[in-house]
């Protein structure tokens, strides 16, 4: 009477439909079971974005102001009091200059003043304090370009100033406060001890070695003819982006020849190198723990899905009577593992998420995440909720409708 | 819809055995089973507990394959189909009802109902339709959107006997309808089972209950797994 009986078709719609209502049957169990795969996605994404975060955060400090930077010393460092002196010559300025790549090269180093004060009034006011501890530094005419500094007034020294031993001196901004200059174009003038210099700049800022800013600055060769200064102390060097490791390998062997070893260089580090430090740092450990709270959550799932197979064996029974096929029931129950793992995996993402922007926000840094994170972390979810279900689905299918039957009511 | 088909009776067993082995004991079920049931009938089997009553129904309703003999089902051989082709053929001809009535419980009357055309291609819109149209053929129109919790025993039948027949299928086997329902209820399900008969539905009633039998046109006893052919009731 009827047409040739053929294998039924059930549209996924359908499928779906029956899978989100033996979700909802016991939305409890359901959240709980989810809670695994949220945990461990969470944490994956969360590892994710605080390490890409972290990453793109140090890089970010790490900016071209100091990717352009290199600084050679003649400051042995902490285990070096035994090393031989070594002077840097006074002519390092042009020496570094000289190689390819540098934008500006000058030498600096700190003169002894002893307990001189220094004061710009010629006698001592008494109602105020008229008279600071302030240091001294000596510094090339190059220095002004290679800390990247900017005068608010005046003129910084040229190289005659340095050969004629002029008594002149740049005040940084700290320093012209407590002497209370704010003007040069009168040449005011100012004491330390009993030597007078005349002010003929005010440094406004520098963005390298911003001791210069609390400092009275003279040239070198005022500094060598008045406080016997034997030598700079180290050499400020500004390079062109992308020379700097080149810059690094130089300096030392341009000033000084002989014994370049015996110099300290500090470059930047590599940018890529420490990207990748700081990334691998966070992931290592963080992905280990997300990847087993993800493996707890599909045994989770698995367990679940199993009891929830063993409980509705009379559904599965009847099920089969109204003519389902075995590989009807394995697909619902499929479906309803891979739907706790998607689900689990959208809120573990938004968690995760959250987590990056929050730990971003703490530390006013920008939230970086790669895009394909949020858009793979639920389908990881929902591989995982499938691969759950194979087990407790062919249970499930394995069934005789004839036992489902009669064990389940 | 070959006209040539009414001619053949609707199930047709000759030589069915159903042995289970269990280790070394092999229990038979059914024996050398002989029955021929005509559309419209109304067959009630009755028997000793273990005779092999539901068995012969699961065979019956394809929910298991005889081990010997044939089985031909609206004049097709059955034994020739596979598993898949088995369970869209139970689908579509084959209604059951439950003892234990088997209700979703977490559904709605609704919804138990139009589960039943989940797995045999009836349209999605045509499904509620047709199963509010089966509710209130068991009168249950006012509890479509109770839980199965919610009803009395009687109820509940009425629902799975809703479900069964939404299909329209040609043959509805029913194991003990009446075993969890008190008298006045089991009657009631009765006077149902006589109504759907009247609209032609074909009926095999498994029972102990004599008054259950009583209602039927015609009682087999089984006894052993053998089946003896009773006497047609008036
Ligand atoms: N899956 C099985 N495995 C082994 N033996 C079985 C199985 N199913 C049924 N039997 C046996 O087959 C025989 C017939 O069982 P069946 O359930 O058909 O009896 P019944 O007439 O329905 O009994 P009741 O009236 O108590 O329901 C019994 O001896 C039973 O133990
Ligand atoms: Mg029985």
């Amino acid at each position: 009477m009827d047409d040739t009986p053929v294998r039924t078709r059930m549209s996924i719609r359908d499928l779906i439909a029956e899978a989100t209502a033996g979700l909802f049957a016991r939305p409890g169990r359901t959240f709980l079971t989810v809670l695994g795969t949220v945990l461990g996605i969470g944490a994956l994404v969360a590892t994710l974005g605080v390490a890409k975060t972290a990453g793109n955060q140090i890089v970010g400090t790490f900016s071209e102001l100091s990717a352009t930077s290199v600084v050679v010393s003649s400051d042995r460092g902490f285990f070096g009091q035994q090393a031989p002196r070594i002077f840097i010559p006074w002519d390092a300025e042009d020496r570094i200059s000289r190689l390819n790549g540098v934008v500006a090269a000058g030498s600096m180093a700190s003169v002894q003043v002893g307990n001189d004060l220094t004061r710009s009034v010629p006698i001592n006011d008494p109602l105020g304090q008229t008279e600071f501890q302030i240091p001294m530094i000596a510094a090339s005419p190059g220095l002004l370009g290679a800390v990247r500094g900017s005068l608010a007034t005046g003129r910084w020294f040229d190289s005659g100033h340095s050969e004629r031993s002029d008594r002149v001196a740049v005040l940084g901004r700290g320093a012209a406060q407590k002497l209370n200059v704010v003007r040069v174009d009168q040449q005011p003038v100012i004491f330390v001890g009993e030597s007078s210099f005349v002010v003929i700049g005010l440094l406004a800022d520098v963005d390298r070695q911003s001791e210069l800013l609390n400092a009275v600055i003279i040239p070198e060769g005022t500094a060598r003819e008045y406080y016997d200064l034997e030598t700079p102390e180290s050499v400020q060097i500004d390079t062109e982006i992308g020379a700097a490791s080149l810059i690094a390998s130089q300096a030392a062997i341009a000033l000084s020849p002989n014994d370049p070893a015996l110099l300290r260089v500090q470059k930047p580090p590599e940018r890529e190198d420490l990207r990748r430090q700081a990334e691998e740092s966070v992931n290592a450990l963080f992905l280990v723990l997300g990847g087993i709270s993800l493996l707890v959550g599909a045994i989770g799932i698995a367990n679940v899905t199993l009891v929830s197979v063993l409980e509705r064996v009379g559904e599965i029974g009847l099920r089969r009577a109204l003519g389902a096929a075995r590989r009807h029931i394995a697909a619902q129950f499929l479906l309803e593992s891979t739907g706790m793992g998607l689900a689990g995996g959208i809120i573990g993402t938004s968690l995760g998420v959250l987590v990056v922007v929050i730990i971003a926000a703490t530390r006013t840094w920008t939230p970086v995440l790669d895009p394909w994170v949020p858009l793979a972390a639920p389908a990881v979810g929902a591989s995982t909720g499938l691969v759950a279900g194979v087990y407790p689905a062919l249970r499930a299918a394995r069934l005789e409708p004839v036992d489902a039957l009669r064990s389940g009511s | 819809m070959p006209p040539a088909n009414d001619a053949v009776a609707l199930v047709e067993l000759t030589g069915v055995d159903r042995t289970y082995q269990l280790g070394e004991v092999q229990v038979n079920a059914l024996r050398d089973v002989r029955l021929l049931i005509n559309r419209g009938d109304y067959l009630s089997v009755v028997g000793a507990s273990g005779s092999g009553k539901s068995t012969l129904l699961n065979v019956l309703g394809l929910l298991d394959r005889p081990t010997k003999g044939e089985y031909w089902l609206e004049g097709r051989d059955v034994a020739a189909l596979d598993e898949g082709e088995r369970a869209a053929l139970r689908g579509k001809r084959i209604g059951f009802v439950f003892q234990a009535f088997h209700l979703l419980p977490n559904r709605t009357v609704l919804e138990n109902v139009t589960v039943s055309m989940l797995y045999n291609g009836v349209p999605r819109n045509e499904r509620e339709p047709r199963a509010m149209e089966a509710l209130d053929r068991v009168g249950l129109g006012h509890r479509i959107g109770f839980k199965p919790g919610r009803l009395s025993g009687g109820e509940r039948q009425r629902v799975a006997i809703a479900r069964a027949i939404v299909s329209r299928p040609a043959l509805l086997l029913s194991d003990e309808p009446t075993g969890n329902l008190d008298s006045e209820t089991s009657e009631s399900i009765l006077a149902l089972f006589d109504e759907l008969r009247a609209d032609g539905l074909t009926l095999v009633v498994v029972t102990h209950d004599s008054n259950v039998s009583s209602h039927a046109a015609r009682s087999v006893f089984m006894q052993d797994g053998r089946l003896l052919d009773g006497s047609r009731n008036g």
